[in-house]
């Protein structure tokens, strides 16, 4: 095996943090004990708000929370440290529910908004409630022990924080990169494709949402038992601000990224309060105006942190050659010439405008069915409405003999259609293999917790080797991990068709699948879609190309102005003056 | 409770709504005009009297200082930004606006402050002291970044209500101040006695939402402010400059600020770093209102202020609690109450 430098780096690191009590100073280890508590907490801000695109500025609460549960239980009940610890955990958890189920469905800056309201809410009650010894706080917090051993020295407790610091970031690290990990990597640049994959993207903000404040009250924990004393003014405001600023400056979306990120900012903070009382006589107030000047030139300039410059210098990390394995079960296709799909009568207005106006028609399964009509006729908007991106006004819309007018789209998702979108909704910065195994989202099983421990492999693998089949099958097998967002847009389009495959659909609905592509290209997906044919799948698709069309498709639904113009195959829709008046203004 | 508590209650929580109501409005104006949720705007309120305080008492306030530091930067920023976009020949007229202009007043409060103004030139100074300040900020901190996302604009906000926290205490020191009151009258109807500082809070936060409703609706300057608001893009397309627009629009609503600052400095004393507190339940207010709705801001803002009079009287201690936590509810309601869709209609094509 070669040695890679940043795997030599990341060992020096920690053959150091291991070493470092025995031979650095005491303030050292103080400092860096403080390094590793933030740590913990910006490493759920990276998960919350780096990798998930949701920004709280409330951590300190949590913080807050998992201290003050613990301080309470061990020094009003005498309890050991260790049920404090599932005090602390429980109550952030819970209280982490609450919030999240009542502030993660408002998007935009609602939720970083509400964050500020409780994170303030919170605060003020550590202060106000007596129990909790108002502003004074709780003193003589116990310190930890294992068995025999106290944790009460520094140094002692500096490898219970770092160890725990650790096991987080593997546990994170594992987690994203599985299934759902994928789920919660796919959150960032709108929820409409997520959901269409049959993710819950409420359910997953959520989950990480907790688990944030989880790591958060573990920080308190550590934080109450460390310091042995806990206050309020550790827990507001502008300790959650600093949080997050850890996380961005170290470079959110990275996990090392808050470890490097807590670190910079401590020492800063310590440099500072060692540099600027040298200036003015209230060091205090201008530490907070260097801070804040730091922040906002940080964020105007270097948006993306320092981990992404670090890398960048780093060799990439070696991709493990996808294996084969066993393919994931397949659905049983409904019999050839049944009815799948049925439209009926199906309105959508936008404003005053009737988008599409009763428009109805059918599909048998197993059959290429070709929607087309002038720009603006209602093809995407019909698409969106079968798929329940839209709300349809009226009308009905059955799939497989079951109602689907009123689904979402998840529950759509999990009928068995899968669908591309005509502005291409992929993950730019995410590769080829990891966009199409968003597909198999409905199609595997496992969950948060088989993720992070690393129980999911099989199913993984299986996952994993079925995304390359599709990748293969529309010729982007090559370069599995190469960044979809490289892609020249035509393949990006491809790209959309092998996720949609992963899925393992019925019904596939492809939104102009062949526009961008060279003539080559076009022929290899016609060979594809009817390949498809040939397995049961049926396909619905727009597109403009009508050559493209007209040699693949068995049945032609023509739409102008929101209305279903004419039904039928190829030639006779070819030869009807209807058609040829929509297309070319009635001149032919 | 009495009934006679409940009103006293009642009418003290309506004085102080209308102080949220100029805030609130002032923040919505700002909201929807740049997309910058301006967390630091409460700060301006802040200044504002503890400037008049200053004036007040004969020293010379810290807000000279403030603006003239701000000044100082934007004159900076701005001349990078014409320079490197190779136009030198309008630094001349950057550094009039964000020079020139804002020192104005501070030179003359500068010259003036020691020998003691007369009552009534104070306000109108104290006032033109303060308007600069979030203007001066926006263009230093925000127009750099104007088209980023609206989470981006708001951490940076909330970082600049950090600095500017610092700047205050700095400048303003760390002692609390209360001003003079503006009129002393007491009004009784029956039982209850209300004070003509109480009527004065209520008229000026009607006069000023009135004065805001028809600038919006009659005047050509307020309609490009609401065609900013709705479309960027298009509003330059019309030739609409959306800069133009937003420093417009942080002016009008540090007006709002400043003179809600006039208005509650008498009734409470303040400190460097009240404002961040008025702040945000403002923001409580106008999120009540979806941060889109002037009217809809103005009933929350009052909402704000009846729950917070009444909150008081059942637990001084927990009153900011009970403010903030009503957000919770608030937004499960309005979370309920979005349709779904809307939000994601944006993403889906027609």
């Amino acid at each position: 095996m070669s040695l890679r430098p940043g795997a030599v780096l990341l060992v020096l690191a920690i053959a150091f943090l291991l070493v470092a009590p025995l031979w650095v100073a005491e303030f050292t280890i103080t400092l860096l004990n403080y390094i590793g508590i933030y740590a913990l907490v910006a490493l759920g801000v990276v998960l919350l708000t780096g990798v998930g695109g949701l920004t709280s500025f409330g951590q300190a609460a949590f913080v807050g929370i998992g201290a003050y549960a613990t301080a309470w239980l061990t020094t009003a009940h005498g309890a050991s440290p260790w049920l404090g610890l599932l005090f602390a955990l429980a109550l952030t958890g819970i209280v982490a529910a609450l919030l999240g189920a009542v502030t993660l469905r408002l998007g935009g800056h609602f939720l970083p908004l509400g964050t500020i309201a409780w994170g303030l809410s919170i605060y003020f009650l550590f202060g106000n409630m007596e129990t909790l010894g108002r502003n004074n706080g709780i003193s003589g917090v116990p310190p930890i022990t294992i068995g025999p051993l106290s944790l009460e020295p520094n140094s002692a407790i500096y490898y219970l924080i770092w160890g725990m610091l650790a096991v987080a970031c593997a546990v994170i690290a594992n987690l994203l990169n599985s299934r759902e990990g994928r789920a919660v990597r796919s959150l960032r640049g709108g929820v409409v494709m997520v959901e269409s994959l049959g993710i819950s993207v409420f359910r997953i903000r959520l989950i990480i949402f907790v688990i944030a404040a989880l790591l958060a009250g573990l920080s308190g924990w550590l934080y109450a038992h460390m310091s042995r004393y806990v206050s309020p003014a550790p827990f507001d405001l502008r300790m959650g601000i600093q949080y997050l600023f850890m996380a961005i400056l170290g470079g959110s979306g990275q996990i090392l990224g808050a470890v490097v990120g807590a670190a910079l900012v401590t020492l800063l903070q310590n440099a500072l309060q060692d540099v600027l009382p040298h200036f003015a006589a209230n060091g205090q107030q201008l530490e907070i105006i260097v801070f804040a000047i730091i922040y906002v030139l940080a964020l105007q300039f270097a948006r993306r942190g320092v981990m992404p410059f670090v890398l960048g210098y780093l060799p990439g990390r070696s991709k493990p050659v996808i294996a084969a394995a066993e393919p994931l079960p397949r659905r049983a296709m409904p019999q050839r010439g049944t009815p799948l799909l049925t439209v009926e009568r199906l309105l959508k207005r936008f404003g005053g405008l009737e988008a599409v106006s009763r428009v109805g028609f059918q599909v048998e399964a197993g059959e290429i069915v070709g929607l087309i009509g002038p720009n603006g006729a209602g093809k995407s908007t019909v698409f969106n409405l079968i798929t329940g991106a839209l709300k349809s006004d009226d009308g009905h819309i059955s799939f497989l003999g079951k109602d689907i007018t009123r689904a979402g789209q998840r529950h759509i998702a999990e009928a068995g259609i899968a669908r591309t979108f005509q502005h291409v909704k992929l993950r730019p910065t995410m590769s080829l293999i990891d966009n199409v195994l968003l597909g198999t989202y409905l199609r595997t099983r496992a969950g948060f917790l088989q993720g992070a421990l690393r129980l999911d492999r099989g199913e993984e693998a299986r996952a994993r080797f079925e995304a390359l089949v599709q990748l293969k099958r529309v010729g982007l097998g090559d370069r599995p991990y190469d960044q979809a967002g490289n892609l020249p847009l035509g393949r990006q389009r491809i790209l959309e068709v092998a996720r949609a495959l992963a899925a393992d659909p019925a019904l596939i609905i492809l939104d102009e699948p062949a526009a961008g592509l060279s003539r080559p290209e076009k022929l290899a997906l016609a060979d594809l879609l009817r390949g498809l044919r040939t397995e049961g799948v049926t396909v619905l698709l727009v597109e403009h190309d009508v050559e493209f069309v007209m040699g693949l498709v068995d049945r032609i639904v023509v739409m102008d102005f929101g209305s279903k113009l004419v039904e039928g195959s190829p030639a006779m829709v070819r030869a009807d003056p209807r058609v040829q008046e929509a297309y070319l203004g009635g001149v032919a | 409770m009495t009934p006679d508590i409940a009103l006293i209650l009642g009418i003290d929580g309506i004085a102080t709504g209308s102080i949220y109501v100029l805030v609130g409005l002032g923040l919505v104006l700002i909201f929807s005009v740049t997309r910058v949720v301006f967390v630091p705007f409460g700060d301006i309120v802040a200044f504002s009297a503890l400037t008049l305080a200053s004036l007040q008492l004969g020293r010379m306030p810290g807000t000279v200082y403030l603006v003239a530091t701000l000044a100082v930067i934007a004159c900076i920023v701005v001349s990078i930004h014409h320079w490197r976009r190779g136009q030198p020949e309008r630094i001349g007229w950057g550094l009039l606006g964000y020079g020139a202009l804002p020192l104005i007043p501070a030179a003359i409060a500068w010259l003036f402050a020691g020998a003691s103004l007369p009552g009534w030139a104070q306000i109108p100074l104290a006032i033109a002291l303060v308007v600069p300040i979030a203007p001066l900020i926006e263009r230093i901190a925000l127009r750099p970044i104007a088209d980023a996302s609206v989470l981006l604009l708001l951490i940076v906000s909330v970082a600049l209500t950090f600095a500017l926290s610092g700047l205050g205490l700095l400048f303003f020191g760390p002692e609390g101040f209360r001003t003079k009151p503006l009129t002393t009258e007491v009004f009784r109807f029956g039982s209850v006695i209300v004070t003509s500082q109480t009527l004065l809070m209520v008229a000026t936060a009607l006069v000023f939402s009135l004065l805001l409703f028809l600038f919006f609706e009659r005047t050509l300057t307020g309609k490009a402010l609401r065609a900013t608001a709705v479309n960027r893009t298009g509003a330059r397309i019309v030739g609409i400059r959306p800069g133009n627009t937003g420093t417009l629009a942080f002016l009008l609503a540090s007006l709002l600020g400043a003179i809600s600052g006039i208005l509650i400095g008498p009734t409470t004393t303040l400190y460097y770093d009240s404002g961040f507190i008025i702040g945000l339940k403002a923001f409580v207010g106008a999120i009540i209102g979806g941060l889109v709705s002037y009217p809809g801001t103005a009933i929350g803002a009052v909402f704000i202020g009846l729950l917070e009079s009444f909150a008081s009287f059942w637990s001084s201690s927990l009153k900011e609690v009970v403010v903030f936590s009503v957000l919770i509810p608030v937004l499960l309601w309005r979370s309920l109450s979005l349709d779904q869709t809307d939000e994601e209609d944006a993403e889906v094509e027609g």
